[in-house]
């Protein structure tokens, strides 16, 4: 899975404006609506679905990031956004600490294995000390991107 | 002659008495995705012995305890997978674990 083809670059938002989860949630839903992963009428359902898989626990897995999610069939391959928060965010993460960083990921309801597939490859790089550094120091979406390309090109020795 | 310089090998059940191992494939149609995976990681958590997990097409060996790292596995419905668990309690946990991944994680 190459993350730069699984993050939209229209979707990365290197300051999430809000002090709120679900706001940004809602920004970085909106940043991938105007990329064109989805049509407008969308937005709030999925903004809704999003909400209500994290009640259900939350995706905050700790480490200072969040993978919240959503499974549809609108969507025909995985698409990512990336938002970034430096103040850092209360996301119920099951650390406690604060979220600095949040990938949103849509997936195709009908393609379980692609989800799968796609939670591997941005798990595979969240769970690297010196990404999660980098990606706290990131300050504009050619940051990111150059983050993104070096992990591509860099692959966990397995 | 050369036999006596050698050590006999150690049995391995002298050393690894609590080390307690199961095999056991993913059932649920989704596969280990997010919420799965923390009720394996948070299970595995209650117990105070060591957890080790792998799928067997790949031997490289991931925490139990972490969702990052279970989630990194990437099992689909069907992924063969063998816990090992080493500790006081990992005959509990090993039971534990395998009745929540033979229960479909309760998902279905």
């Amino acid at each position: 899975m190459k993350l730069r083809q699984l993050v939209m670059e229209k979707a990365i938002v290197p300051g999430l404006k809000s002090s709120k989860r679900d706001e940004c949630i809602g920004e970085l839903l909106d940043a991938l609506m105007k990329g064109g992963a989805f049509k407008p009428a969308q937005r709030d359902d999925f903004l809704k679905a999003v909400i209500k898989r994290e009640k259900k626990g939350s995706t905050g897995f700790g480490h200072g990031v969040a993978v919240p999610h959503v499974k549809t069939l609108e969507v025909k391959k995985c698409v990512a956004a990336i938002g970034l928060h430096h103040a850092g965010l209360d996301f119920n993460a099951l650390d406690r600490q604060p979220v600095h960083a949040i990938f949103l990921l849509l997936s195709p309801e009908d393609r379980p294995e692609l989800h799968l597939a796609a939670m591997e490859g941005l798990f595979s790089i969240l769970t690297q000390d010196q990404f999660r550094k980098f990606l706290r120091q990131a300050k504009t979406v050619a940051d990111v991107v150059t983050l993104l390309e070096e992990a591509d090109a860099n692959p966990l020795v397995r | 002659m050369w036999s006596l310089c050698l050590k006999k090998p150690t049995p391995i059940h002298w050393y690894a008495k609590d080390l307690k191992s199961s095999r056991v494939v993913i059932l649920n149609r989704l596969g280990l995705h997010a919420r799965p995976a923390m009720a394996f990681a948070s299970m595995a958590g209650s117990f105070t012995c060591s957890i080790q997990v792998h799928r067997m097409d790949n031997q490289e060996r991931v925490d139990g305890k972490s969702v990052m790292q279970m989630l990194m596995m990437a099992c689909t419905q069907g992924t063969e997978i063998e816990m090992e668990a080493d500790g006081v309690d990992a005959l509990e946990a090993i039971a534990a674990l395998r009745q929540l991944v033979e229960s479909k994680f309760e998902e279905e």
